[in-house]
């Protein structure tokens, strides 16, 4: 008998969870085991981790029996990879920008203006006048009104 | 009775000081406000505004949050009747009525009826509150190890049985919350788990950080890349906001089942507000004379669910607050808050802070009737607000989660976390995954570990000790029987009609 792959999207979604059970039993390996009387720190991750690829195991190997439903846009023209990519990285970069210090108004304009690349449709006029509004307001709100203990600007303490 | 009337007293006096007041109108505001924005959800709205009650004192801060809690619930709510799109679970059901009400030109009745309902099932099931919570909190100090984990776990399986997608599904995402849970230094042993050398995470990861990725973040990578992007659409105009009288009269009977429903679901832990409307729709469906009218606009199935649901949010907080078991991904955020407060939650805070619980309970009644006058004169504001095109909205709300995560611990660590998240939830959306399972895991994870280690300590390693123990014994039962009902073929099969329904 041939094995037919039925539904990848639970194919990928066992496989995924076997790994992330694998990396826990990994990472607790070096956690005392204990007993059941007397559980160390590593028993309930190893356990979890051990569940976790039972039920990536059974959800995989049900993709090779159970039609699934629909499509469900696993092709790669499906992912989001902009948005994706875009939302992280601006994400990281804000947080870099405010342990370094520079400031709270030029972090939040990075932050809003980096985000509104996300979006397919970037105008640009828009997308300035929105961070610098928006900026404002939250200076206001958190600085001016909550107290928020972060320097406005690079040069300012 | 005499105690009853003393502790409401107590709470009112708590709820009614002007800067409460202020905080409980300000949640409901906000909460409403950001749960009006099509495609957020109470639980995304709730994340994102934790930081900012943060600097409040806690009984200020808790009541700031349950504002918030009902009112981004509600004003889900009015997005799922303007423009058919909902939010998070519930509101699923007020959309089916509701929306075909507001292509109708009736909106407004809609949402006057949604808002009414509400505040006669935040009422009494408030009272309810009242009246259950002493003897349950009660009961609760008698509660061992072996209960509270049983417990846990039934409120685990339930969310996942109740949930949106497939139970394995669901059931791994408990485990991956549990793990996540583990994150940071181990209680009884010190040691430093799953940090991974980041020293940040010694306290362990916080929820807020993970809520925020998973329905923050992960939601508007999804909504961008969505086949189906985010569209406000309004048809037709919201005229005469007033019910008719006959609405009033059809839709008594509703409410008043709709309450007793979501009051019954309410504190039982895992079965959220979802199961509750719903259950109230096929009740009013049922009952209707003629059940055609049902999906073409009847008040009915819009003021049931509606009732069902609030019932059933204000009725959460029971477990949550006497046994300190949250019953739900938003009473988990309410817990992980608490706990940021420095309250430790349990049956000991009905006695060790009884402004606290009274206040909250007080302040849920003021804060339900705010609800109404905040509604019904401010719907054109909340209409205007739904015009915003998302390519405007979508930066803002990231700006509010980048500034209330950076300032919850003053780090960018948080941020980056938060940013690790929301990416690879967005995978698990892919996968079929939904998460609320996963951030109910993450909260009683740790407690969960610690009492399975205590309960098999005092039974010297025997795990029989959950069986032989009556009440523990009792939710295992319950847990195995409503996963066996689950399997059995004829359970499934309904509960695939009822998400089909719900997709439509």
């Amino acid at each position: 008998m041939q094995l037919r792959i039925k539904n990848p999207q639970d194919l990928w979604c066992g496989l995924f969870f076997i790994a992330l059970g694998a990396l826990a039993i990994y990472a607790s390996h070096s956690y005392p085991m204990g007993s059941a009387f007397e559980m160390g720190p590593g028993y309930f991750p190893t356990w979890l981790g051990a569940i976790m690829i039972g039920f990536g195991l059974i959800i995989g190997g049900l993709s090779f029996k159970v039609q699934g439903e629909t499509n469900h846009g696993l092709r790669l023209g499906d992912w989001a990879f902009r948005p994706w990519i875009v939302l992280t990285t601006t994400l990281a970069v804000y947080a870099l920008l405010m342990d370094a210090g520079i400031g709270f108004v030029p972090s939040l304009m990075v932050l809003i203006i980096g985000c509104a690349l996300a979006h397919k449709d970037v105008r640009w006029r828009e997308t300035i006048l929105l961070s610098v509004l928006v900026t404002a307001a939250a200076v206001a709100i958190f600085s001016f009104g909550l107290g928020l203990p972060y320097r406005l600007f690079w040069w300012s303490d | 009775m005499q105690d009853l009337l003393q502790n409401l007293i107590l709470g009112f006096s708590v709820a009614l000081t002007l800067q409460n007041l202020m905080y409980c109108f300000l949640g409901v505001f906000l909460g409403t406000l950001i749960g009006v924005l099509p495609g957020i959800g109470p639980l995304a709205t709730i994340a994102m505004l934790l930081p900012l009650t943060m600097f409040l004192p806690p009984v200020s801060a808790i009541i700031m949050l349950a504002g918030i809690y009902y009112g981004s619930d509600y004003g889900g709510s009015t997005t799922a009747i303007l423009v058919n799109l909902p939010g998070e679970g519930s509101s699923v059901v007020t959309l089916l009525d509701g929306h075909p009400m507001a292509q109708q030109g009736r909106a407004g009745p809609a949402l006057a009826i949604a808002a009414i309902g509400s505040f006669f099932a935040g009422c009494i099931s408030t009272v309810l509150i009242a009246l259950i919570g002493p003897p349950l909190a009660l009961v609760a100090l008698s509660f061992g190890s072996p209960e509270y984990f049983s417990l846990m776990l039934m409120a685990l399986v339930c969310a996942s049985v109740v949930g949106s997608g497939s139970l394995l599904k669901s059931l791994a995402m408990v485990t991956a919350g549990l793990l996540i849970g583990i994150v940071g230094t181990d209680v009884s042993s010190g040691m430093s788990r799953f940090t991974f050398g980041v020293v940040e995470l010694s306290d362990g990861v916080g929820i807020a950080v993970v809520a925020m990725g998973v329905f923050g973040l992960t939601e508007i990578i999804n909504n961008l890349g969505g086949a189906h992007m985010i569209q406000t659409i309004l048809r037709g105009k919201i005229e005469g906001l007033m019910p008719r009288w006959e609405d009033l009269k059809t839709s008594f009977g509703p409410i008043l089942r709709g309450t007793s429903i979501g009051a019954v679901y309410g504190p039982l832990p895992g079965l959220g507000g979802t199961i509750s409307s719903f259950t109230s729709y096929m009740v009013e469906k049922r009952l209707a004379k003629d059940p055609s009218r049902f999906g073409k606009g009847a008040i009915e199935g819009v003021a049931g669910p509606e009732s069902a649901n609030n019932a059933c949010a204000q009725t959460t907080f029971v477990p949550m607050l006497t046994l300190g078991i949250p019953g739900s991904a938003s009473m988990a955020l309410m817990l992980g808050a608490m706990i940021m407060h420095g309250i430790t939650p349990g049956p000991q805070v009905m006695t060790s802070r009884p402004d606290l619980f009274w206040g909250l309970i007080a302040s849920m009644w003021i804060g339900n009737g705010m609800l109404l006058l905040l509604n019904l004169p401010l719907i054109g504001i909340w209409v205007k607000l739904l015009q915003v095109p998302y390519r405007l909205l979508f930066p803002i709300i990231m700006t509010m989660m980048g500034i209330g995560i950076y300032s919850l611990s003053n780090s960018g660590t948080d941020v980056l976390l938060m940013a690790l998240f929301g990416s690879v939830g967005y995978i698990l959306v892919k996968l079929g995954c939904s998460f609320p399972p996963l951030i109910l895991a993450m909260v009683l994870g740790p407690l969960m570990e610690e009492n399975l280690r205590r309960s098999m300590f005092l039974s010297d390693g025997d795990p029989t000790v959950f069986i032989t123990r009556p009440i523990s014994g009792g939710f295992m039962l319950a847990t195995v029987v409503l996963l066996v009902l689950f399997i059995v073929p004829a359970f499934r099969k309904k509960r695939k009609e009822v998400i089909a329904e719900e997709g439509s």
